[in-house]
């Protein structure tokens, strides 16, 4: 009986009696079959259970109210249960944010610093060296919205595509709703954009932008932009712990999409007619990309240079189409005032759309593989 | 309770095969010739089949690498099954928060951090906390730094929080009772007390003794099979480390206890 490899109809003839508690549980077509409860079962694969009077286990436990343990829970359930886990992931977030500087002397400085420095490198090369500010009224101010926007979607996205791998340990430890690391990961993205926020403030306030109403739409643009995040983030998080080389992809795809996206030059002054009439479609696509549309709405709230400036936002553009030098092709920038590719009023309907349909889209699509997370 | 049905359990692991680097294999993947070359299946839980009831204590018991802590996993929920399935009553908890803390953080966020990741709410993580930093006797180092910790300071919050809830079916894995004598000792009486409150049970561990003394059946498992298991379970135990080349257990005729002459455990282990 203690040899494994023993033949089960061996173990069936008369030895099972003198054995009692050791009952050859087997399956039949992929199912175990238990003889009587209260006994604990051999599984042998491939081999067929003769015993006539056997219960499927699978039934057996159904009939007994057990549910099985990896099962993924209703889409429904699965948003109770991340509710339940928001202390958790805030938690987790804020920890996981203290933990990042702890290393380094300067501490929590680090939070400012950083965005701080890539602010003054970006000055530095796309201001100083290339001088690109093409007309735009305050540039410095310009990039600086536009670097911080951008990265904090960038950063949201390449922390979640490792955020499987990353928290391997954590997965194989503990059970729970494992959208709650991509959420987490966000709301770090989310912690340190706040930072990075009130140094951005601070530099406009220098820059001598007057403080307006408007800002307060500085707060709408940043949670439908936070809500892209955690879509795409859910999105991204399913396709690296699937795909091996995503992640290794992921930075040039960003890079792209940054250069697409009007952090340095403004995709808000292009016209339909800026690529030439047969491919206006091309400036329509640059500005209803979701991270043009988070940069010019965060551009709209908090600089009134950009405010004033916007393409189609009357009395403003009649003014400039009239002073659009020359009407060439070298002024491109500024020809939306006569030919807007969007309605500017438009952007937050796109805004909400794209966040929308991101959160949508990312949670269904992660939580499809809820059970799959932490095997490889 | 808990029913096991023709579980097979596999890890997939890429980059075994320590080709993935050379220009060439890449190519053949590209090519398709050679689809997946690096990804190798380690199969490491192949067909058991098992039920445990309430009030059960299951004893689980092997070599190193026969898959105790992957079946513990799989009926914790944690790795779905390739094939057949885990049936729970209630919901199955490994204890063991080891993976949600971070040593850079204060001993004090770090208990709030594992509770809360044990799915406690905050409230409970609030009614818990003073229990919790009393027992594992941390004290005034509670707002240090984990990192700053002796290993058995480590250990023994870890195991504070990881056994500050109660479960409906406990799983835990062995080596979680570290530290000096006092804490062994209490870290096991906090053990009984999880067990008694739990339905279900299981316990891995390569100290034997304590399988015998707690638990009413034992499982013994070989690469991913079951070799034997039952309710007998001294003789299991006692074949299980002849089969180890263990020196026999010296045992009373009578009761069959252990009969305690020098280091039991350097002999069973």
């Amino acid at each position: 009986m203690s040899d494994p490899k023993t033949p089960l109809r061996d173990r069936e003839g008369g030895r099972r009696s003198t054995v009692g508690r050791l009952t050859a549980g087997l399956r039949a077509h992929g199912t175990g079959r238990l003889s009587s409860p209260g006994q604990l079962l051999l599984g042998e694969p491939g081999t067929v259970a003769p015993d006539a009077d056997g219960v499927v286990l699978a039934e057996y436990a159904l009939e007994h109210g057990l549910r099985p343990s990896a099962q993924r829970p209703s889409a429904r359930d699965y948003l109770v249960q991340l509710w339940r886990r928001r202390h958790f992931m805030i938690a987790f977030a804020t920890a996981r944010n203290i933990a990042m500087y702890t290393e380094a002397k300067l501490g929590q400085l680090w939070q400012v610093l950083t965005p701080l420095l890539n602010v003054a490198v970006y000055w530095l090369i796309f201001g100083v060296i290339l001088n690109i500010s093409k007309g735009i009224p305050d540039f410095v101010s310009f990039l600086v919205v536009g670097i911080f926007v951008f990265n904090f979607t960038q950063r949201a996205f390449i922390s979640t595509s490792r955020v499987v791998t990353d928290s391997l340990p954590l997965i194989r430890a503990l059970q729970f709703p494992r959208a709650a690391l991509p959420l987490a990961y966000v709301i770090i993205e989310l912690q340190q954009m706040l930072i990075s926020m009130v140094v951005l403030v601070a530099i406009i306030l220098i820059r001598g932008e007057p403080v307006t109403w408007y800002w307060l739409l500085a707060i709408p643009a940043l949670a439908l932009q936070a809500v892209f995040n955690v879509g795409c983030g859910l999105l991204v998080a399913r396709l690296g712990a699937q795909l091996n080389d995503f992640s290794q992809l992921l930075p040039f795809l960003l890079r792209t999409w940054m250069y697409m996206s009007g952090v340095l030059f403004s995709v808000l002054t292009l016209s339909r007619t800026a690529f030439g009439v047969a491919h206006h479609w091309v400036v329509v696509l640059l500005q209803i990309n979701p991270a043009a549309l988070y940069i010019t709405l965060m551009r709209l709230a908090l600089l009134q240079s950009e405010r004033l400036s916007a393409p189609g936002a009357a009395p403003y553009n009649k003014a400039l189409c009239d002073a659009w030098p020359g009407k060439t092709d070298a002024s491109r920038y500024w020809s939306a005032h006569c030919a807007p590719a969007l309605n500017p009023s438009h952007y937050w309907y796109y805004a909400a759309g794209w966040a929308l349909l991101a959160l949508v889209t990312g949670f269904f699509f992660f939580w499809h593989a809820e059970t799959r997370y932490g095997r490889g | 309770m808990v029913v096991v049905d023709d579980l097979h359990i596999v890890y997939k692991v890429y980059g075994a095969g320590g080709d993935r680097g050379t220009a060439a294999t890449v190519l053949l993947r590209l090519l398709g010739r050679k689809t997946r070359g690096s990804i190798r299946e380690v199969h490491a839980i192949r067909g058991m089949s098992f039920v445990a009831y309430r009030g059960d204590a299951v004893g689980i018991i092997g070599r190193n690498g026969s898959g105790k802590s992957t079946l513990l996993r799989a009926i914790a929920g944690l790795l779905p099954p390739e094939e057949g399935n885990v049936y729970t009553a209630g919901e199955a908890s490994l204890l063991g928060v080891n993976a949600a803390l971070l040593d850079d953080l204060t001993g004090e966020r770090n208990v709030v951090l594992g509770c809360l990741a044990m799915g406690m709410s905050k409230q409970e993580t609030s009614q818990k906390y003073p229990a919790i930093v009393d027992f594992s006797g941390v004290g005034e180092f509670i707002d240090l730094p984990m990192k700053t910790y002796s290993s058995g300071m480590g250990s023994r919050l870890r195991f504070a929080i990881a056994a500050a809830k109660s479960q409906d079916i406990l799983l835990i894995d062995e080596a979680l009772a570290t530290g000096d004598a006092e804490f062994r000792v209490k870290s096991h009486n906090r053990i009984s007390e999880l067990r008694g409150q739990a339905g279900t049970v299981f316990l891995v561990a390569h100290n034997l003794e304590e399988v015998e003394l707690t638990c009413n059946r034992v499982i013994w498992m070989e690469r991913g099979k079951i070799v034997k298991q039952g309710e007998d379970v001294i003789s299991i135990i006692d074949e299980y480390i002849a089969a180890s080349g263990g020196a026999a257990v010296a045992r009373d005729p009578v009761t069959r206890a252990r009969i305690k002459t020098q280091t039991m455990d350097s002999a069973t282990r």
